[in-house]
């Protein structure tokens, strides 16, 4: 009842906010806006600074006595490390290109979520005092000294920013918000304050090797257990394997697809996928229990924490002795890979160019990374004519598909992932231009914040992409919405429950299990959720 | 000439001053933007409230429909429900047609009959700002019902269908007794 308002304070309130200047309002943290402080415990055990309890809500946030110095210290040492944040602290002139671009902003209405404000909000700090001018001018230059409350503001909106660079698209200096978000994050690492939807699975990954702490025999089971569903619903019981050392390929996905609905889904369309391909063409493929996980969220904590959860995908791929990699379906994943993983652990010299057994296509946009993703593997093999689909299974489904931020701007996979949709299901219609391929708009929860105490800043967030999604439904019914990322399909679900109710979520892999026919199958009446097959079963009763 | 009559000619003004009125109850920026972007994909809250309003206008112009009415008002209050409002805040706007109403029609609006046109104006908008209040209520309870799904499914259902959870054997349901009191 505390958190009930007295009569007066209603009456009191105004509709209207007050216009006060962006340095000047400050700062409310508003439940339901933000993750939970991280544990003590898994900050602790990755070895990053201060583990300590803390609560956002409380004034005192235990910050060591020295904060500011160490605040300053970290900024000045990734000032001289990474040119592009120097160049991005710099070179803002304020056009306001980016300040309408962003979900969070055009979904919360706060303006702080404009990326050039929420970039404000530590280049304001930097003019300060790393710039004469600002230590001249103050105010007038846009600078401000570093505060507690400024602190503040600094942990509340860059875990208001999932790092999905739909504004750096719209910037005519190329400058990447999500860059500095990056480096923001960074900073407050280094006071212990991250959250704790990123930092617990940052120490299971470091730890088991996937974000959900499964060991392997849990994996296992899981995959086992995919199998047997597999066969009931195919008649055919796939059998991968696990850790093996000397196959061809290594598959890596996020654990995600392993262990959450619908994500569970794309896993059982992957594994009926190198079914298929073993039995038909020989395809020689291994999973790892080890190199469980795909996703990366040292990437939303440091470029350290980044990089060691990243070791593991070559390590692996050396102890398995493997040729190269084959990755899932997953978002921030790729960003890692393409962007990052070549440079902080490469060069994979143990690794070869991949080249698919399949139809020898040679995948030169791998050469350096050595790492193919599943939907340029898929349409290789549909182009060829390899695969044997019948997408009248999916006939019932009205598909639009949303691009997962980092494959599309991080990776530039527009047409792949639209080629194989296209090719397993007839009903294809896309949302409007400006919400797709390079100006996809983000679901709303990447980058660690899709957890549940935050679910309106995650509503909020989502609006922009749910809008579209609407504007399909309604126009071309519409009720099924593809993705490629495992982030997304844990989150769209609800976002569609709250926004649009009649759409579904599916990952690619997904829709190609369900068209795609094994040899020696039964005849198959569900999909691969074992729901009924809508006009299945009435050819079955035609048969008799 | 009957009031309805009045606020049909004059609808584009009421329906713009009542826009500008909801959304200047976000930050002055945010405000602006809302105004300006009509890109419905770019500025999804701007282009709902206003399609919305307009809807609504046209619902209290007659015998209030409460099922069309809620159909209209809902997508603008499912908005404000998840952003930065008070209950009262993200509903209240809906009151202030009244104002924007009298204003527009200026002495008019003293006139006798006009007063007792006004008053039966007035007991539409107030059950139509009680129906925004049941959707807000609504959009809320759909929030929480959300977190609580999720956090139950999140991964409770893999382990469930993988057979990770052991779950209580299916006679004992049917029984309602346990092994141990056979």
């Amino acid at each position: 009842m505390s958190d009930t308002p007295k009569p007066e304070e209603i009456l009191s309130r105004s509709h209207t906010p007050p216009k006060t200047g962006w340095m000047d309002t400050p700062i409310n943290i508003r439940p339901g806006m933000y993750c939970y402080a991280s544990n003590p415990k898994s900050v602790d055990y990755v070895g990053l600074p201060y583990p300590r309890q803390w609560n956002p809500m409380e004034d005192d946030w235990n910050l060591p006595e020295n904060w500011k110095e160490i605040i300053f210290e970290g900024m000045r040492d990734r000032l001289d490390r990474f040119r592009s944040f120097k160049v991005f602290m710099d070179i803002c002139v304020r056009c306001g290109a980016c300040a309408d671009k962003c979900h969070f902003f055009i979904g919360t209405g706060d303006p702080k979520n404009m990326p050039v404000l929420r970039a404000e909000l530590i280049r304001s700090v930097y003019r300060n005092d790393f710039t004469r001018f600002g230590k001249i001018f103050g105010k007038m230059a846009g600078a401000r000294p570093m505060t507690l409350d400024v602190l503040k503001e600094w942990w509340y909106y860059l875990f208001q920013c999932t790092e999905c660079r739909r504004c750096s698209v719209f910037c005519p200096y190329g400058i990447d918000t999500a860059e500095i978000t990056i480096i923001g994050r960074e900073l407050l690492n280094l006071l212990g304050l991250n959250i704790d939807w990123i930092a617990t699975p940052v120490a299971n990954c470091y730890r088991t090797g996937n974000h959900l702490g499964i060991q392997p025999h849990a994996y296992k089971d899981m995959i086992d257990f995919f199998c047997e569903d597999i066969e009931e619903i195919t008649g055919v019981l796939p059998k991968p394997s696990l850790n093996r050392k000397g196959a061809e390929i290594l598959f890596i996905t996020p654990s995600g697809d392993v262990f959450a609905d619908p994500g569970t889904y794309t896993a059982m369309g992957y594994l009926i996928l190198f079914d298929f391909l073993e039995k038909k063409y020989g395809l020689d493929i291994t999973w790892s229990t080890y190199a469980s996980e795909g996703g990366n969220f040292g990437f939303f904590t440091s470029h350290e924490t980044m990089k060691r959860l990243n070791a593991k995908m070559y390590a692996e791929a050396k102890r398995l002795g493997v040729k190269w990699i084959l990755g899932g379906e997953c978002g921030h994943m790729w960003r890692v890979i393409n962007q990052y993983m070549d440079t902080m652990n490469g060069p994979a010299d143990h690794l070869e160019v991949p080249v698919s057994p399949i139809t020898g296509t040679r995948f030169e946009n791998a050469a350096s990374t050595r790492m193919v993703h599943i939907t340029e593997f898929l349409s290789d093999l549909i182009y060829h004519d390899k695969l044997d689909l019948d997408p009248s299974r999916n006939d019932h489904l009205k598909v639009t598909f949303h691009d997962s931020c980092n494959p599309a701007r991080g990776m530039g996979l527009l047409d792949e992932p639209r080629y194989v949709i296209q090719s397993v299901c007839k009903n294809f219609y896309e949302m409007p231009s400006n919400t797709i391929r390079e100006q996809t708009f983000c679901c709303g929860s990447g980058a660690g914040l899709n957890a549940g105490e935050d679910m309106e800043l995650r509503l909020s967030g989502g609006l922009p992409r749910a809008n579209a999604v609407r504007h399909v439904h309604e126009k071309h019914g519409v009720n099924m919405l593809a993705c490629i990322c495992a982030i997304d399909r844990a989150v769209l679900p609800p976002l569609m429950e709250y926004w649009v109710p009649e759409v579904d979520v599916t990952g690619i892999c997904e829709m190609v299990g369900n068209a795609l026919n094994l040899p020696g199958q039964k005849k198959r009446t569900t999909d691969l959720r074992s729901e009924d097959l809508p006009g299945m079963e009435e050819e079955e009763d035609a048969d008799e | 000439m009957k009031l309805e009559s009045v606020l049909v000619k004059k609808q584009t003004a009421i329906v713009k001053k009542w826009f500008d009125l909801v959304v200047d109850t976000y930050p002055a920026d945010t405000s602006r933007f809302l105004k300006r972007q009509k890109d419905p994909f770019a500025n999804p809250v701007g282009s709902t409230t206003l399609e919305g309003l307009k809807a609504i206008f046209t619902d209290l112009m007659g015998e209030l429909e409460p099922e069309s009415a809620m159909g209209h008002i809902d997508p603008i209050i499912r908005i404000r429900a998840v952003q930065n409002f008070t209950p009262g805040q993200a509903t209240g706007f809906v009151l202030s047609l009244k104002k924007i109403v009298r204003d527009q029609l200026g002495d008019d609006a003293g006139d006798p009959e006009r007063r007792k046109e006004l008053e039966a104006f007035d007991a539409r908008v107030d059950q139509l700002c009680l129906i925004a209040f049941d959707v807000f209520v609504k959009c809320r309870e759909k929030i929480f019902q959300i977190q609580a799904t999720e956090q139950r499914n999140r991964f409770f259902k893999a382990f469930e269908r993988a057979g990770l959870v052991s779950e209580i054997p299916e006679k004992e349901t049917d029984s309602g007794k346990s092994d141990l009191t056979q």
